[in-house]
Order: structure tokens, then C-alpha cells, then sequence
């Protein structure tokens, strides 16, 4: 089974009687694009939290090509080459951009630090940094800081740190929420041109992105999977149109 | 990130030209205040690593100044061995074992709980030397002979003399300054800087935030323990009042008022409260009044600190203010 990248076996997460991710088994396989879905509260980020190591499962197991990462933090989680976007910005605001994504590729350095070499003397991080503003987008930003951007281009600098170490695995989590349409499309963009390369597990509102870019579902409802599979048979699913039209009419 | 602005920079070196002049013109007593300045300004910076850089407030850094004051002491009055060539290191040394033990316990909270675990183990400290008969108790040491350095049987340095231990003392703060200065535009001091401003963002990125927060702590400490073996070389007495809470928080007032991650500031901030400190007490016995007035004024209408100030003031008068939204603050 070695184009399973990442899998869960019964992984569960509760918060005093809350069960957030409740029994979840879940395979992903490598290269393709996942979309959770699942209404608000349905347990979604929590699930990309256990999986990056942020919180630590309740029961149940996680494992990344046949590595068991069920109880590794999330910087060795990191270190293993899956990479994370969070769905509140989560930046060095008073960093100038190249900072933000040299910082980020820096953690990638073999090695020991060295404490009197300059930072910026690291050649090979520097162009690991350049290239992920680019893949992002943000090029023309180097060397404004992060909090004079718009509420749009933080969110794909949020896009470019995680980049920038290089991931084999992302986990992003509404990478599009707040986005006007055109950096919507730009976004989208450069998520397909991500799948390429690499494996996307990603939560997403926005359902025109979600069909645009995912190969398959995974519907969460209450902590549970109710579904999963291609998205036509999510699509034909029963179950999934009960629970989560039913779970919409509600507001 | 950090970064001197060329104005303050021109400032700096002013200022480093005057006190390495200060020597041939001032009083006597003012060569040995300001070496008990520059002592506590070293003291200071290392405290800023802490504060300023690493966003780790520690309130019992005055544990690591004085374990090396009294590494001092024991040299002296117990081993009777007076070599600086030996008693830096060790001090030094100590310090750090110190912070790295107080550190890995301590680094593990966060917030308020980090405040309080860095105090209780200075107060720990306080007590058990306060309590030990060997340890000088509450009395702490005199001791008549004063470190030198020497290399066999020449004294190179004579640190009982004044004017040298005031060079000795000014080449280890611009020392300490360069050495810090540096080690923030590494990648170590970059990460840690990383880790002040968002700390669950650098874990996420796969930083091993703890290691870097303990690196840092045991740096700060060394720092200090060298402002300790300064201190207890300059006045020759120590007593277990220099790692008690006062002393903790007498630092950090310096750094406050004299504008956290900065660098320099803490300095400056290390000169005025002794200065002022020096100034008023002759005057007054509340005078600790004034100084909390001076405290809370500096707070309130300077949030940024002496530093902060001259940042600012030179900002509005130099040639060419580069554009804000390039600059690094």
C-alpha cells in the first residue's frame, strides 16, 4: 500500500464531552487533491489540527508513509515534510514577506544553527524563500511588511510560508476564506498547479473551488465521516444530501 | 527584525568615544559608578535577549548575576585564588548551568506562570545562600584582595586598580553589545526573534521552539553572570540581596525605560536609573518616590522607552526617512 501517504485509524478528539473528530478512518492517497467538507462545527479543522500534530488525538492513530505520527508535535510533524495553512491568518506580522518565507525555509536547515553567520548569507534559503513568494505570488511584496498587505495577499503569504519548507503533504484550511473573487482565482490557480507535486488535503466553503480543484471528498457531520469518495458519488450520496442540505436549512 | 538605524548607530559610537575618554577627565567616584553602569547595562542586554527578543519575561534573572558574584567570592575567600584567567570562566560558567537548569524547567509555562517559576527559583537561590553559614549567610562576603589577570606570575591586569577595571568593564559591554548585535541577525537569533512575535507559527513551520527558548535563556544567563563577576570585582562584597527580586526587578525596570528590544537601550536605561538613583538619594529619604514618579512618567509618555525616543527623534531629522512601508521596525 505504498500510494497511501497518509491514513487515520479510529482517530478521535474530544474536548470534555465534546467529540470534535469522533471514529475517524480516513486513507489518502499520494497526489491526490482531498476536500473535507462538513458544516460549521463539524469537527473539519480539528481533524487538520490532529493531523499536523497542533492537538494530540483523544484515541486512534495517525500514520504518514509508514511512519506512526499519532503523538509527534507538530514542528516534528512539520519536519516530516507535511505542511500546514492555517485558517485564521497566522503570520509574523512585523516581518517584511521575504522574512516571513526565509523564516520558514531557515527551519529546513541541515544541521545545527550557527550563531554568528548572517542569516541572509544562507544562499540556499534565500532562493527557497524567493521561490515560494513567487509560487504565491508575491514577488512584487519582498520587502513590504506583512501587516501593510491586504487581508488577501496575508493570505497567500500564509500560502508561501508553508511552502517554503518544502512539504510533501499540505493541509490547508480554507485557503480561500476571505479572498476576493480575483485572488480567489489566482488562489485556485496555484492549488492545481500544486497538485501536481504534491498531496492537498483542504477545507474549503467555497464549492466552485472545491470541484474545481479536488479529486475526492470526505463529508464530515457532528465529528463523524459520513461519506467519502469521487465527487460524483459524494454528489449521489443520500446520506450526505440529508445531513448536510438538512444541516444548511437549519440557518 | 533587529536593526540599528544609521543615526542611532552614529549616536552610539559618540557615546562609546566618550566613555572610553570619560577616564582622563572624571572624578574618581564617578570612574567607579560608571563602571557599576556599564556592568548593570550588560546586565541589562541580557535581560533584553530575554524580554525584548525572545518574548520570555523572566523575573529572576538577578539569580544568574549573582551565583556569579558569589563564584567571585568563594574564589577569594575560600580558594585563594584571586587568577580572573580562572574565575570568569567558572562564573561564567556557573551562570549558565544555572539557566540551564532553571531554564528547562521554567521554559515548559508560559505567560504569567513564566514570570512566577523564574521568581520562585531566584527567591529559591536568595534563600539557600541567605541560609548557608558557608555561604556567608545573611552577610554575604567581604574580601580585601581583588581579582587580576595574570599569566603565570605577571599580573597582565590588576583589577583592584580603577581605571583598568573601567577599560576591562567598557570592553566587555561593547563586547556583549557586538556579540548580541550579531547573534540576532543569525539564524538563531532570527528564529528566536521568530518566536517573540508567534510562537505556535514557528512549531508549525517545525521549529523546536523549546530548544530555542533554552538556548536563549542560557545565553542571557551567561551574560549576566559576566556583569556579576564585574560587580562583585568593582565593589568587592556580596550579599544574597543581589539575586533577590529587587534586583530582578530593578533590571527590568532598566530595560523598560530604556526601550526593550533595543539593545542599547537597556543600557541608557541602566545609566539613568542609577544616575538618578545616584542624584536623589542624598536628597531625600523617600527618594524611591520620585524614582517610581520618574518610572511611570517614562511609561506612560515614552511606551518605547529612552530608545524609543531617539529612534524617534532622529527619524524626524534625518536626511532621507526611508518610506515605512520598507522599513523593518
Amino acid at each position: 500500500m505504498s500510494d497511501i501517504i497518509l491514513e487515520t485509524q479510529n482517530l478521535s478528539r474530544h474536548f470534555g464531552a465534546l467529540m470534535a473528530v469522533d471514529d475517524v478512518t480516513l486513507q489518502f492517497e499520494r497526489s491526490l487533491v482531498y476536500a473535507v467538507l462538513g458544516p460549521n462545527g463539524a469537527g473539519k479543522t480539528t481533524l487538520i489540527n490532529l493531523l499536523s500534530g497542533e492537538i494530540m488525538p483523544s484515541g486512534g492513530s495517525i500514520r504518514f508513509k509508514d511512519q506512526d505520527i499519532t503523538n509527534l508535535p507538530a514542528n516534528a510533524v512539520s519536519q516530516l515534510g507535511i505542511g500546514r495553512s492555517f485558517q485564521k491568518t497566522n503570520i509574523f506580522p512585523n516581518f517584511t514577506c521575504f522574512e516571513n518565507c526565509r523564516l520558514a525555509a531557515q527551519s529546513r536547515m541541515k544541521g545545527s544553527f550557527s550563531f554568528f553567520k548572517p542569516a541572509l548569507s544562507y544562499r540556499q534559503i534565500n532562493q527557497q524563500a524567493e521561490r515560494a513568494l513567487e509560487m504565491c505570488g508575491l514577488s512584487m511584496r519582498c520587502h513590504t511588511l506583512a501587516q501593510a498587505m491586504s487581508y488577501g495577499e496575508q493570505r497567500q503569504l500564509e500560502i508561501g510560508m508553508m511552502l517554503a519548507t518544502g512539504p510533501e503533504l499540505l493541509l490547508l484550511d480554507e485557503p480561500l476564506a476571505g479572498m476576493g473573487a480575483d485572488e480567489s482565482l489566482k488562489v485556485i490557480e496555484l492549488l492545481r498547479r500544486l497538485a501536481k507535486e504534491h498531496t492537498l488535503i483542504l477545507i474549503e466553503h467555497d464549492m466552485d473551488a472545491v470541484f474545481a480543484v479536488a479529486d475526492r471528498l470526505a463529508v464530515m457531520v457532528n465529528g463523524r465521516l459520513l461519506e467519502t469518495g469521487t465527487v460524483a458519488e459524494v454528489r449521489a450520496s443520500k446520506a450526505v444530501q440529508e445531513a448536510y442540505l438538512g444541516a444548511e436549512d437549519e440557518h | 527584525m533587529y536593526r540599528i538605524s544609521r543615526p542611532s548607530l552614529v549616536i552610539l559610537l559618540v557615546m562609546a568615544i566618550g566613555l572610553a575618554l570619560y577616564p582622563f577627565v572624571g572624578e574618581s567616584y564617578y570612574i567607579r559608578l560608571m563602571t557599576k553602569i556599564m556592568a548593570l547595562g550588560i546586565f541589562a542586554m541580557s535581560l533584553d535577549l530575554l524580554i525584548g527578543f525572545t518574548g520570555l519575561i523572566s523575573l529572576g534573572h538577578a539569580a544568574f548575576f549573582g551565583v556569579a558574584s558569589y563564584v567571585v567570592a568563594w574564589y577569594i575567600v575560600k580558594a585563594g585564588v584571586t587568577n580572573a584567567l580562572f574565575m570568569l570562566p567558572t562564573a561564567v560558567a556557573v551562570s549558565g548551568l544555572c539557566a540551564l537548569v532553571i531554564g528547562w524547567l521554567s521554559i515548559r509555562t508560559s505567560g504569567i506562570y513564566f514570570i512566577m517559576i523564574t521568581l520562585a527559583f531566584a527567591q529559591m537561590l536568595h534563600a539557600f545562600f541567605k541560609d548557608q553559614s558557608y555561604w556567608g549567610g545573611t552577610d554575604g562576603f567581604n574580601f580585601y584582595t581583588k581579582p587580576n589577570l595574570a599569566i603565570g606570575d605577571t599580573v597582565l591586569l590588576d583589577l583592584g586598580n580603577k581605571v583598568t577595571l573601567y577599560y576591562v568593564t567598557f570592553a566587555l559591554m561593547v563586547a556583549t553589545f557586538v556579540f548580541l548585535a550579531v547573534l540576532l541577525h543569525s539564524p538563531f537569533g532570527r528564529a528566536i526573534q521568530g518566536v517573540k512575535v508567534n510562537e505556535g507559527r514557528m512549531r508549525a513551520m517545525g521549529y523546536n521552539v523549546r530548544n530555542l527558548k533554552l538556548m536563549s535563556f542560557v545565553i542571557a544567563g551567561m551574560l549576566a553572570g559576566v556583569a556579576g563577576f564585574i560587580e562583585a570585582t568593582r565593589t568587592a562584597y556580596v550579599n544574597p540581596e543581589m539575586m533577590s527580586w529587587h534586583a530582578s526587578g530593578n533590571v527590568m525596570v532598566m530595560v523598560i525605560l530604556g526601550g526593550m528590544g533595543t539593545l542599547y537601550g537597556p543600557i541608557l536605561g541602566a545609566l539613568a536609573l542609577t544616575l538618578l538613583g545616584d542624584n536623589i538619594s542624598s536628597l531625600w529619604d523617600h527618594w524611591l518616590l520620585i524614582m517610581g514618579a520618574f518610572v511611570i512618567a517614562v511609561v506612560m509618555f515614552l511606551p518605547e522607552g529612552i530608545a524609543g525616543l531617539i529612534e524617534g527623534v532622529t527619524q524626524k531629522f534625518g536626511k532621507k526617512p526611508p518610506p515605512k512601508e520598507e522599513t523593518e521596525p
